[in-house]
């Protein structure tokens, strides 16, 4: 039976240093939620919407006798499959360990809570590029050549979405059980965006979904797009809402509180 | 010296009161929280982890207040109950990870000692995933030891554990401790704590029913009335000795045998066997009725 101390520093280093430990990003958090997000079965979940959009455009472009379908095709269903792609992304980087409990390994560490919502908040930011504004240019590509406007417009659209949306949905994670942020995250996109957007003016004004529009319309300046916000409201909006969202994660994570055991 | 406070703590979740305003100090050496379970153990290491803000009180680790402080993280090591660790990691990976996220200098020496600490070294290499219960449970100390935290707060550590393990985690925490380090673990099993720790906090209904030193304790619970059902070849007749000994408070002849009421544990136990020798009855069977750790410790919270 070895008893041995742990390390070389005395009892007094520990207490030596008592604040957080620093910085905005943690590679060891990102690694960490890469891993997890990676090697959950839900990862195919990610890829499957984007092939589904990218053989829609290469079906029409192949079948369709009219050119008009892209921006109505890519505008709204591209743009959806992004904020359902954001939904399972973002809702998971954070809210399957919350769920879980392994989260709990995590935060008993000094590393501000600031630095794990920001660290996870970039995994999700990445993986959403990957998984939904990439295949949305190459569908973009395929229905209206790799360099139109219209494909390069509806890319940086998405990128911007996938910012802008992931923020709201780490932070739903946050705030909410993951069965909460989940049932919120689909009435937001599918009751908010997809149905009242289109009915109510100014519901867009609250609506990530337009802001991309907005980013992307400001390139492809396509009518088809339906973009009701102008670039300068929909990146001013964009970035209110993600940075809100995040600041709001973060402080709801430093009180975070065990659930489930009332024991 | 490094401390946990707790003055006048409650934590209430609407109506339910989970913990009833606690107060106690714990010093250096291991602590056992004891209680059965729903007793509220698990909600008061929750709040001495930080993880649960008290509805009323204060807790302090080492002076600083426990609730949105994760520097003191710096100073605390937990090993939670739930069997949640990140699964898809190697034990390895998981214990340096965790040196790392405490921004230990030499991250993979630290990790490795605390591995070999836990006896661990054998399965380090292998996903934790295809770890039995008590291998996630070692592991998951390792990672609670790895950054030489002076406060060691563990929640039902044992469950999972074969003897062995048990034995050897025993020894492990009984070592933390002579070395100066608070180590805190909960448990309703009253010999894990007998064998762990001299100092126990009996928690019983949310409320602090006894606290101090183990043994004083435990005569108190072995002192208390028992309940025995007792079964022999002429029920009426041991009766009738029985009640004649001061050990005995009450019997009552029932269609099952008699039901004993016996004021000192020990003493009852060593007479019925040589009372009913004596008197020529054939024992067939003594039972102890009430011998639920409720039991025990609803009768504490009454003394």
């Amino acid at each position: 039976m070895a008893h041995v101390m742990m390390g070389d520093r005395s009892p007094m280093d520990n207490e030596r240093t008592g604040q957080p430990m620093p910085g905005l990003l943690n590679g060891d958090i990102i690694w960490l939620t890469l891993r997890a997000a990676m090697g959950r079965r839900r990862a195919l979940l990610f890829a499957l919407p984007a092939f589904i959009l990218i053989g829609i455009s290469a079906l029409l472009k192949a079948t369709a006798h009219s050119q008009v379908w892209p921006p109505e095709v890519l505008g709204t269903v591209g743009y959806l499959i992004l904020a359902l792609t954001a939904l399972i992304v973002g809702g998971s980087v954070l809210g399957a360990e919350i769920d879980d409990g392994s989260i709990l390994h995590l935060l008993a560490t000094p590393v501000k809570r600031r630095t794990v919502v920001l660290s996870k908040y970039l995994v999700a930011v990445v993986l959403t590029m990957v998984f939904a504004a990439v295949p949305e240019y190459v569908a973009g590509a395929i229905a209206t050549g790799a360099s139109s406007s219209l494909a390069v417009g509806l890319f940086v659209g998405a990128l911007a979405g996938c910012v802008i949306y992931n923020a709201l949905f780490v932070m739903l994670t946050a705030v909410f059980s993951p069965g909460q942020a989940l049932a919120i995250g689909l009435l937001y996109v599918l009751l908010w965006e997809g149905l009242l957007a289109s009915l109510v003016r100014g519901v867009s004004l609250l609506s990530a979904g337009h802001y991309s529009l907005a980013v992307a319309n400001s390139i492809a300046h396509n009518t088809a797009l339906h973009a009701d916000l102008n670039l300068g409201t929909g990146i001013g909006m964009g970035l209110v809402v993600t940075a809100a969202s995040l600041v709001f994660a973060s402080v709801t994570l430093s009180a975070f509180n065990v659930t489930g055991d009332a024991a | 010296m490094t401390e946990i406070e707790l003055r006048g703590v409650s934590r209430w979740y609407g109506n339910v009161v989970a913990v009833n305003d606690i107060s106690m100090t714990i010093g250096p050496g291991v602590t056992g929280l004891l209680g059965p379970n729903g007793a509220g153990k698990t909600t008061i290491l929750n709040m001495i982890s930080g993880f649960l803000m008290p509805s009323r009180g204060e807790i302090t680790v080492a002076g600083q207040s426990t609730w949105r402080n994760p520097a003191m993280f710096r100073q605390v090591g937990i090993v939670p109950e739930r069997d949640s660790v990140y699964a898809f990691l190697t034990g390895t990976e998981f214990v340096t990870v965790t040196a790392r996220l405490h921004g230990l200098p030499d991250a993979d020496a630290a990790a490795q000692r605390a591995i070999d600490l836990v006896e661990m070294s054998e399965a380090q290499d292998r996903r934790i995933s295809t770890y039995s219960k008590g291998m996630r449970q070692r592991i998951k100390v390792a990672a609670a030891l790895v950054h030489d935290p002076q406060v060691l707060l563990l929640d039902e550590p044992f469950n999972g554990m074969d003897p062995r393990q048990r034995l050897h985690m025993m020894d492990l925490l009984h070592a933390q401790g002579d070395q100066g380090r608070v180590i805190v673990f909960s448990s309703h099993i009253l010999e894990e704590v007998e064998r762990l720790s001299g100092v126990i906090q009996v928690i019983v209904g949310g409320r602090l029913a006894a606290s101090g030193d183990f043994r004083a304790i435990r005569r108190l619970m072995t002192t208390r009335p028992h309940v025995f059902l007792v079964h022999s070849s002429d029920d009426r007749a041991l009766g009738a000795a029985l009640i004649g000994r001061p050990a005995v408070s009450g019997v009552e002849l029932t269609a099952h045998g008699l039901q004993v009421r016996a004021s000192d544990y020990g003493t009852f136990t060593r007479e019925v066997a040589g009372l009913s020798r004596d008197h020529g009855i054939r024992l067939r069977q003594v039972l102890p009725a009430d011998e639920s750790l409720e039991s025990v410790f609803n009768y504490l919270l009454a003394s």
